[in-house]
């Protein structure tokens, strides 16, 4: 059974800590997608697992085994780079084979390797072309046959699909999925793009400043998360967060207005943050909130509106085909069912909505 | 309708025109520019040609102006390459030339590399170190080497003259420059590959910068290829003379031959044309690059 497994993992540059106790286990055949802002820490737990990063503290094991001095080809895991790092001045069939270099095998054993490889990206009749002659999309797939002739434990991707148009990532990450479930392989992926995390990932994990936030499967980051943070990364729209405080049954929103918050008991008078998602806040003539619109972004199906409700601004929907215009004046109907709850201090959440 | 024809192509002949006067205009620009590059260009050739034209005159005719020999002769170049010696030097300028510029595209790069890609204690003060012995003119340096060279034995040998220009800080220089292009991405692929530090330099890093070495091989070559000074110190014997000392020696202190050292400089130039026909593709984009970086 290969595991991996993140303990206490620390990683500092002269005094400054960037990585604060990192403890994760990814288990055999499982995609985890590290996401988080830049500089949250995410690439140099990467870097780390690859060998390119020397390890301040803790330790990391592959397979059961410590890795923490081993050299990266000595670790069993292969990578996918943001710039493809495939080598201009060699064929793709060179590049692709590059990652045997090491490897003890004979020349028609690489080869056939290679073939395999290119036959499962659709590479094929494009091996004997240099980079140059390929496309962005086609790059990608060479930087992830070379990772995968390896067939190693562990597949690391640092940001594989940011340098691709937005049409291209969404074919790319499709195919990335279909890979995963072809390989088997455990696959761990980093991106600073939450919509990427939450369509790939078995399950992900939510950095922030060298700490993780939250890891949970993309249904409980999304429907649980564990903090005001994790609330407002994932999903976009961002969640609404308002100042409310307790009532012992539910809470009363900055401008009195009351709600009723099933399954939950909050002190009366203590500050919480109330957070309700855009699409749990709709224009509703039964108007628990009313305000005027700044702004409508038509989206086709929906039209998602910016309302001034006293004072304070919200983004909730309203319905494709009659939205509300800048200026109107309209309700917004949420239910407590679908509230999360956050200590306006520390920003945990108190509880979460219906899974 | 007829009018409004008319109306119609007069206004396009108006811009038709006023097209063809912004053409005039435009081309007379052009014209000057032209002039001036026509004019830049008989400057740059002037001397090269003034030299093919002296390596063509008889003895009595090369103190007088003129372009066109009055009695063109082939007379020079059957006299030099009759003469042993000539072939001598080129083949010593030649290997010189030829290891001096191996040697130093290889330190050049590695130190290069090293100075750019590897973090340790002191690289910035190495770097600076090596920079600056740039400020330092060869006619400073030239006592020191020949003292150098005389503890050593090397003097009046190969060796001798090869020994300062095996590694030089200005390829160093511009390999490091050059190697920052290089994304480290591409070095870190190639560890987890399994290459060694010594295989991602020769196998990964210097293939991507091959523009750079062309363009450091040529200016190695040319700088070693037309060395004066430091050849004419260290060498005493004219068996080992390169080209330009031997050259010189075409003359005594009461009479210079001009015909005989134009007709050996016009030859020496072979070399040097064919070399950079070779890596030209090379040269300009090297040398832009290196501008830009610098």
């Amino acid at each position: 059974m290969s595991q991996l497994i993140l303990r206490d993992l620390v990683k500092r540059y002269g005094t400054t800590q960037v990585l604060h106790s990192i403890n994760l286990t990814v288990e055999q055949g499982e995609f985890v997608v590290l996401v988080g802002p830049s500089g949250c820490g995410k690439s140099t737990t990467l870097r780390m697992i690859a060998g390119l990063e020397e390890i301040s503290g803790g330790t990391i094991e592959i397979g059961g085994r410590v890795v923490n001095n081993l050299e990266p080809k000595d670790r069993n895991i292969a990578m996918v780079f943001q710039n493809y790092a495939i080598y201009p001045h060699m064929t793709v069939r060179r590049n692709i084979g590059f990652g045997l270099k090491t490897a003890k095998l004979s020349k028609a054993e690489k080869n056939a390797r290679i073939d395999e490889v290119a036959a499962i990206l659709g590479m094929t009749e494009y091996l004997e072309r240099k980079p140059a002659q390929l496309s962005g999309g086609q790059r990608q797939r060479v930087a992830i046959g070379r990772a995968m002739v390896r067939d190693p434990a562990v597949f690391l991707f640092d940001e594989p699909l940011s340098n691709l148009d937005a049409q291209l990532r969404t074919q790319m990450r499709l195919e990335i999925k279909k890979l995963h479930t072809r390989v088997g392989r455990m696959m761990i992926f980093v991106t600073h793009d939450q919509v990427e995390a939450m369509t790939l990932a078995d399950r992900i994990v939510i950095m922030k400043d060298g700490h993780i936030q939250q890891i949970g499967t993309p249904a409980q980051v999304y429907h649980e998360p564990a903090n005001t943070f994790v609330a407002q990364f994932i999903g976009a729209p961002q969640m609404n967060l308002l100042k409310a405080e307790g009532t012992g049954t539910g809470v009363r929103l900055w401008n009195g207005v009351e709600i009723a918050v099933p399954g939950i008991q909050i002190a009366p008078g203590r500050p919480v943050s109330f957070g309700i998602r855009p699409e749990d806040l709709k224009s509703d003539a039964s108007a628990v909130l009313s305000g005027t619109v700044t702004v409508a972004e038509p989206l086709g199906a929906e039209t998602l509106v910016y309302v001034d409700v006293d004072g304070v601004e919200v983004t909730a929907t309203a319905p494709g085909r009659t939205p509300p215009r800048a200026g109107d004046r309209i309700g917004l109907g949420l239910s407590g069912d679908n509230a999360h709850l956050f200590d306006s201090a520390s920003g945990q959440s108190l509880r979460t909505a219906r899974a | 309708m007829a009018q409004a024809d008319e109306l119609t192509i007069r206004a396009t002949s108006d811009t038709l025109l006023r097209a063809q006067a912004a053409r005039k205009q435009a081309s007379a620009a052009q014209f000057v520019r032209w002039m001036l590059l026509f004019a830049g260009g008989v400057i740059m050739v002037m001397p090269l040609a003034y030299m093919i034209s002296t390596s063509l005159k008889w003895p009595w005719e090369v103190y007088e102006i003129g372009l066109i020999p009055q009695e063109p002769t082939l007379e020079n170049y059957t006299y030099v390459l009759e003469d042993g010696r000539f072939f001598g030097w080129f083949v010593n300028s030649l290997v010189i030339a030829t290891i001096t510029t191996l040697s130093a595209l290889f330190f050049d790069s590695l130190v290069g590399y090293t100075l750019c890609k590897f973090q340790f204690r002191g690289r910035y003060i190495v770097f600076i170190a090596i920079l600056s012995t740039l400020m330092i003119p060869t006619e400073m340096l030239v006592i020191p080497w020949y003292m150098m060279s005389q503890s050593f034995g090397w003097l009046d040998s190969y060796w001798g003259i090869m020994f300062p220009g095996l590694m030089t800080a200005f390829g160093v220089f511009l390999m490091k420059q050059f190697f920052e292009t290089v994304p480290d991405d591409f070095l870190e692929a190639a560890r987890i590959d399994g290459l060694n530090e010594f295989q991602i330099w020769w196998q990964v890093a210097m293939p991507m910068v091959k523009p750079a070495l062309a363009a450091l091989a040529i200016f190695i070559f040319l700088g070693n290829w037309t060395a004066f000074l430091w050849p004419l110190i260290v060498t005493t014997s004219p068996d080992l003379y390169t080209l330009p000392v031997g050259l010189a020696s075409f003359g005594d202190e009461a009479d210079v031959a001009w015909e005989l050292i134009m007709t050996g400089a016009a030859i020496s130039t072979l070399p040097t044309l064919i070399f950079f026909l070779i890596f030209q593709r090379f040269i300009i984009r090297g040398v832009v690059m290196a501008g830009l970086k610098g």
